[in-house]
């Protein structure tokens, strides 16, 4: 654990990328879970879930609420211990013996800020560095209000902060132990879209940073903001991936062409095209192309194939779907084969 | 990871910036001692030698019970809202995330209570002595300060005290309510004081044997009241509410 944490104000954090394992770890993954399932007596929590996270990665962890990523946390944290399975946090074995030493090498921030509120914001900040026996305790406390622009605030008792400050004291809070692994549950819950911005580019000076972060959220737009990979859990795990690589598994990709007026005979036009394998009018005078392979090559022969049949193109555009779609899908189709 | 004084130390000290700061807190520590001080130099400095012995033994007897309420009660009610306090207020959970283990944060939040809870009755006592030697009748004055009464108080103290604490914490651990846990730390942590009161009455002989004996057993009974609350706090159930 040698990493130091940020500095300069949000979004302003020291660009060096840092994304070497710390000292004991065995492995080249920050995290690694297998099977990992949780129960409290009759009710699941999660259920084999499995992935891998490296260093330096920013790892998403998607669900709706009560899908179990706060107990996921929770558990790869050692607050709680798993019913089965296994996982390696920071190189070292999940079990309770373990406990104090992996939550030495990584940093939880809770949904919750929980910060004491009749102490200093400096106060709350020195407990928690004592708690980790930081060597160099005020300087990093400095250099961790710094990071989060909250060095003029070291005075403050919490009780008099918004929420958004609170969130990022709770921040400043999770860099002072320079976490192998930071974990981040529901970072931007119930903060204003301002405070939620600011939040977003502490954490994207952290990514730039290689600092590992484990987020949990519901927000996708954050997700795909921020993340490496996304894992989309609901109790269990649907998929894991690159938010581009789900929507390719779940999606075809498609062209998305609007005309200035409705073709007489859309299908003399569509069929035959190469790397076209399917067509569908959207509207009056727009049509979705379904491409085999890359919207990009096919879209110069969908263009010429229009002007050759007298059509005022609008625009062709490859339809995106996002993350949002994505997920929806997944939940959805979970949902269902629930109820099956 | 081995056990960390500077992680007690830290709990420590968190918790008295806390106290300074908390009106329930300060209220706590300052109305209890001097409530239990005002009443019993009162009755003292009224009493009348010329009375029956044996009622002014009493009377004496239940003014230093008084001192020995203070330790009982200044504690519990902090002690109470050590643990369900800080899952109310959404702080349990940060500091559970730190490699602290939990012998640390239950020494950490045991100290915090025993250690003004102790300058408190020391002091209360001091000034208890100070005013019976000043205002009340000679006879009565020597009564008090005789070296088995001193003992009483000065070994007492502490292990009431931390009995209290004990029953405190072990009560919050499993509350869901600071009101309830305060309520029922209270009235639990009142049993030892029962036969520290029978000595103080004379019902059982007072003597520097009989208080040592007794104050070795509270110690053993403290020892494993702190055993008994290590293994039953529960972490899991604290953030979650169930078990797994």
């Amino acid at each position: 654990m040698t990493r130091e944490p940020a500095a300069h104000g949000p979004g302003r954090v020291e660009p060096s990328r840092q994304t070497t394992p710390p000292v004991g770890s065995t492995g080249g993954s920050a995290l690694v879970v297998e099977h990992l399932t949780k129960r409290f007596g009759d009710r699941l929590a999660f259920d084999d879930v499995s992935f891998e996270v490296g260093y330096g990665e920013v790892f998403g962890f998607l669900g709706p609420n009560g899908a179990g990523k706060t107990t996921a946390v929770r558990t790869l944290g050692t607050l709680i211990a798993p019913t089965s399975g296994s996982a390696q946090v920071a190189g070292v074995d999940l079990c309770p013996e373990n406990g104090p030493t992996i939550r030495s090498r990584i940093s939880i921030m809770p949904e919750s800020p929980g910060l004491y509120p009749r102490l200093t914001v400096a106060e709350n900040l020195e407990c928690f560095a004592r708690l980790y026996r930081v060597a160099d305790r005020h300087e990093r406390i400095e250099r961790a209000l710094r990071a989060v622009d909250l060095a003029e605030r070291a005075g403050d008792l919490c009780r008099s902060l918004s929420k958004g400050l609170r969130q990022r004291v709770a921040l400043a809070r999770a860099l002072l132990s320079d976490p192998a692994v930071l974990f981040l549950d529901e970072p931007t819950a119930g903060l204003d879209p301002v405070a939620s911005r600011e939040v977003h580019e502490l954490i994207a000076a952290l990514k730039d940073r290689g600092v590992t972060i484990f987020l949990t959220t519901h927000r996708l737009e954050e997700a795909e903001r921020l993340c490496d990979r996304v894992a989309i859990l609901n109790t269990a795990i649907q998929l894991v991936g690159r938010p581009d690589e789900l929507r390719a598994r779940l999606f075809t990709r498609t062209l998305e062409i609007r005309l200035r007026s409705e073709l007489a005979d859309p299908a003399a036009v569509f069929s035959g095209l190469g790397g076209i394998v399917g067509w569908a009018t959207s509207a009056a005078d727009s049509y979705l192309l379904t491409v085999a392979d890359d919207p990009d090559r096919a879209a110069p022969e969908v263009a010429r194939a229009l002007v050759h049949a007298g059509a005022d193109i609008c625009s062709i555009v490859e339809a995106r779907h996002s993350l949002e779609d994505v997920y929806l899908e997944l939940i959805d189709e979970d949902v269902e084969a629930r109820k099956r | 990871m081995k056990f960390s004084w500077s992680r007690v130390i830290a709990i420590v000290q968190k918790e008295f910036r806390d106290y300074r700061r908390n009106r329930f807190v300060i209220a706590t520590m300052a109305a209890t001692p001097v409530l239990f001080l005002l009443l019993p130099m009162i009755q003292l400095i009224a009493a009348n030698t010329a009375g029956n012995t044996a009622h002014l033994s009493l009377r004496i007897g239940l003014s230093l019970l008084y001192m020995l309420i203070i330790p009982v009660t200044v504690p519990s009610a902090v002690s109470a809202y050590s643990v369900v306090g800080e899952r109310e207020q959404g702080t349990l959970e940060p500091v559970l995330t730190t490699p602290i283990h939990r012998e640390e944060l239950l020494i950490g939040k045991a100290l915090a209570a025993f250690i003004p809870t102790l300058l408190i009755a020391y002091a209360v006592f001091g000034i208890f002595l100070a005013a019976a030697t000043a205002f009340a009748h000679p006879a009565i004055a020597s009564a008090i300060t005789t070296a088995a009464h001193v003992l009483v108080q000065l070994l007492f103290t502490p292990l009431l005290a931390g009995w209290a604490i004990w029953v405190g914490i072990a009560v919050s651990a499993r509350s869901t309510d600071v009101r309830a846990a305060q309520q029922l730390s209270v009235l639990a942590s009142f049993p030892p004081l029962v036969i520290v009161a029978l000595m103080s009455l004379n019902v059982i002989g007072e003597s520097v044997t009989l208080a040592i004996g007794l104050g070795a057993a509270l110690l053993a009974v403290d020892l494993l009241a702190w055993r008994f609350v290590a293994a039953m706090f529960d972490g899991e159930w604290l953030l979650t509410g169930s078990r797994g």
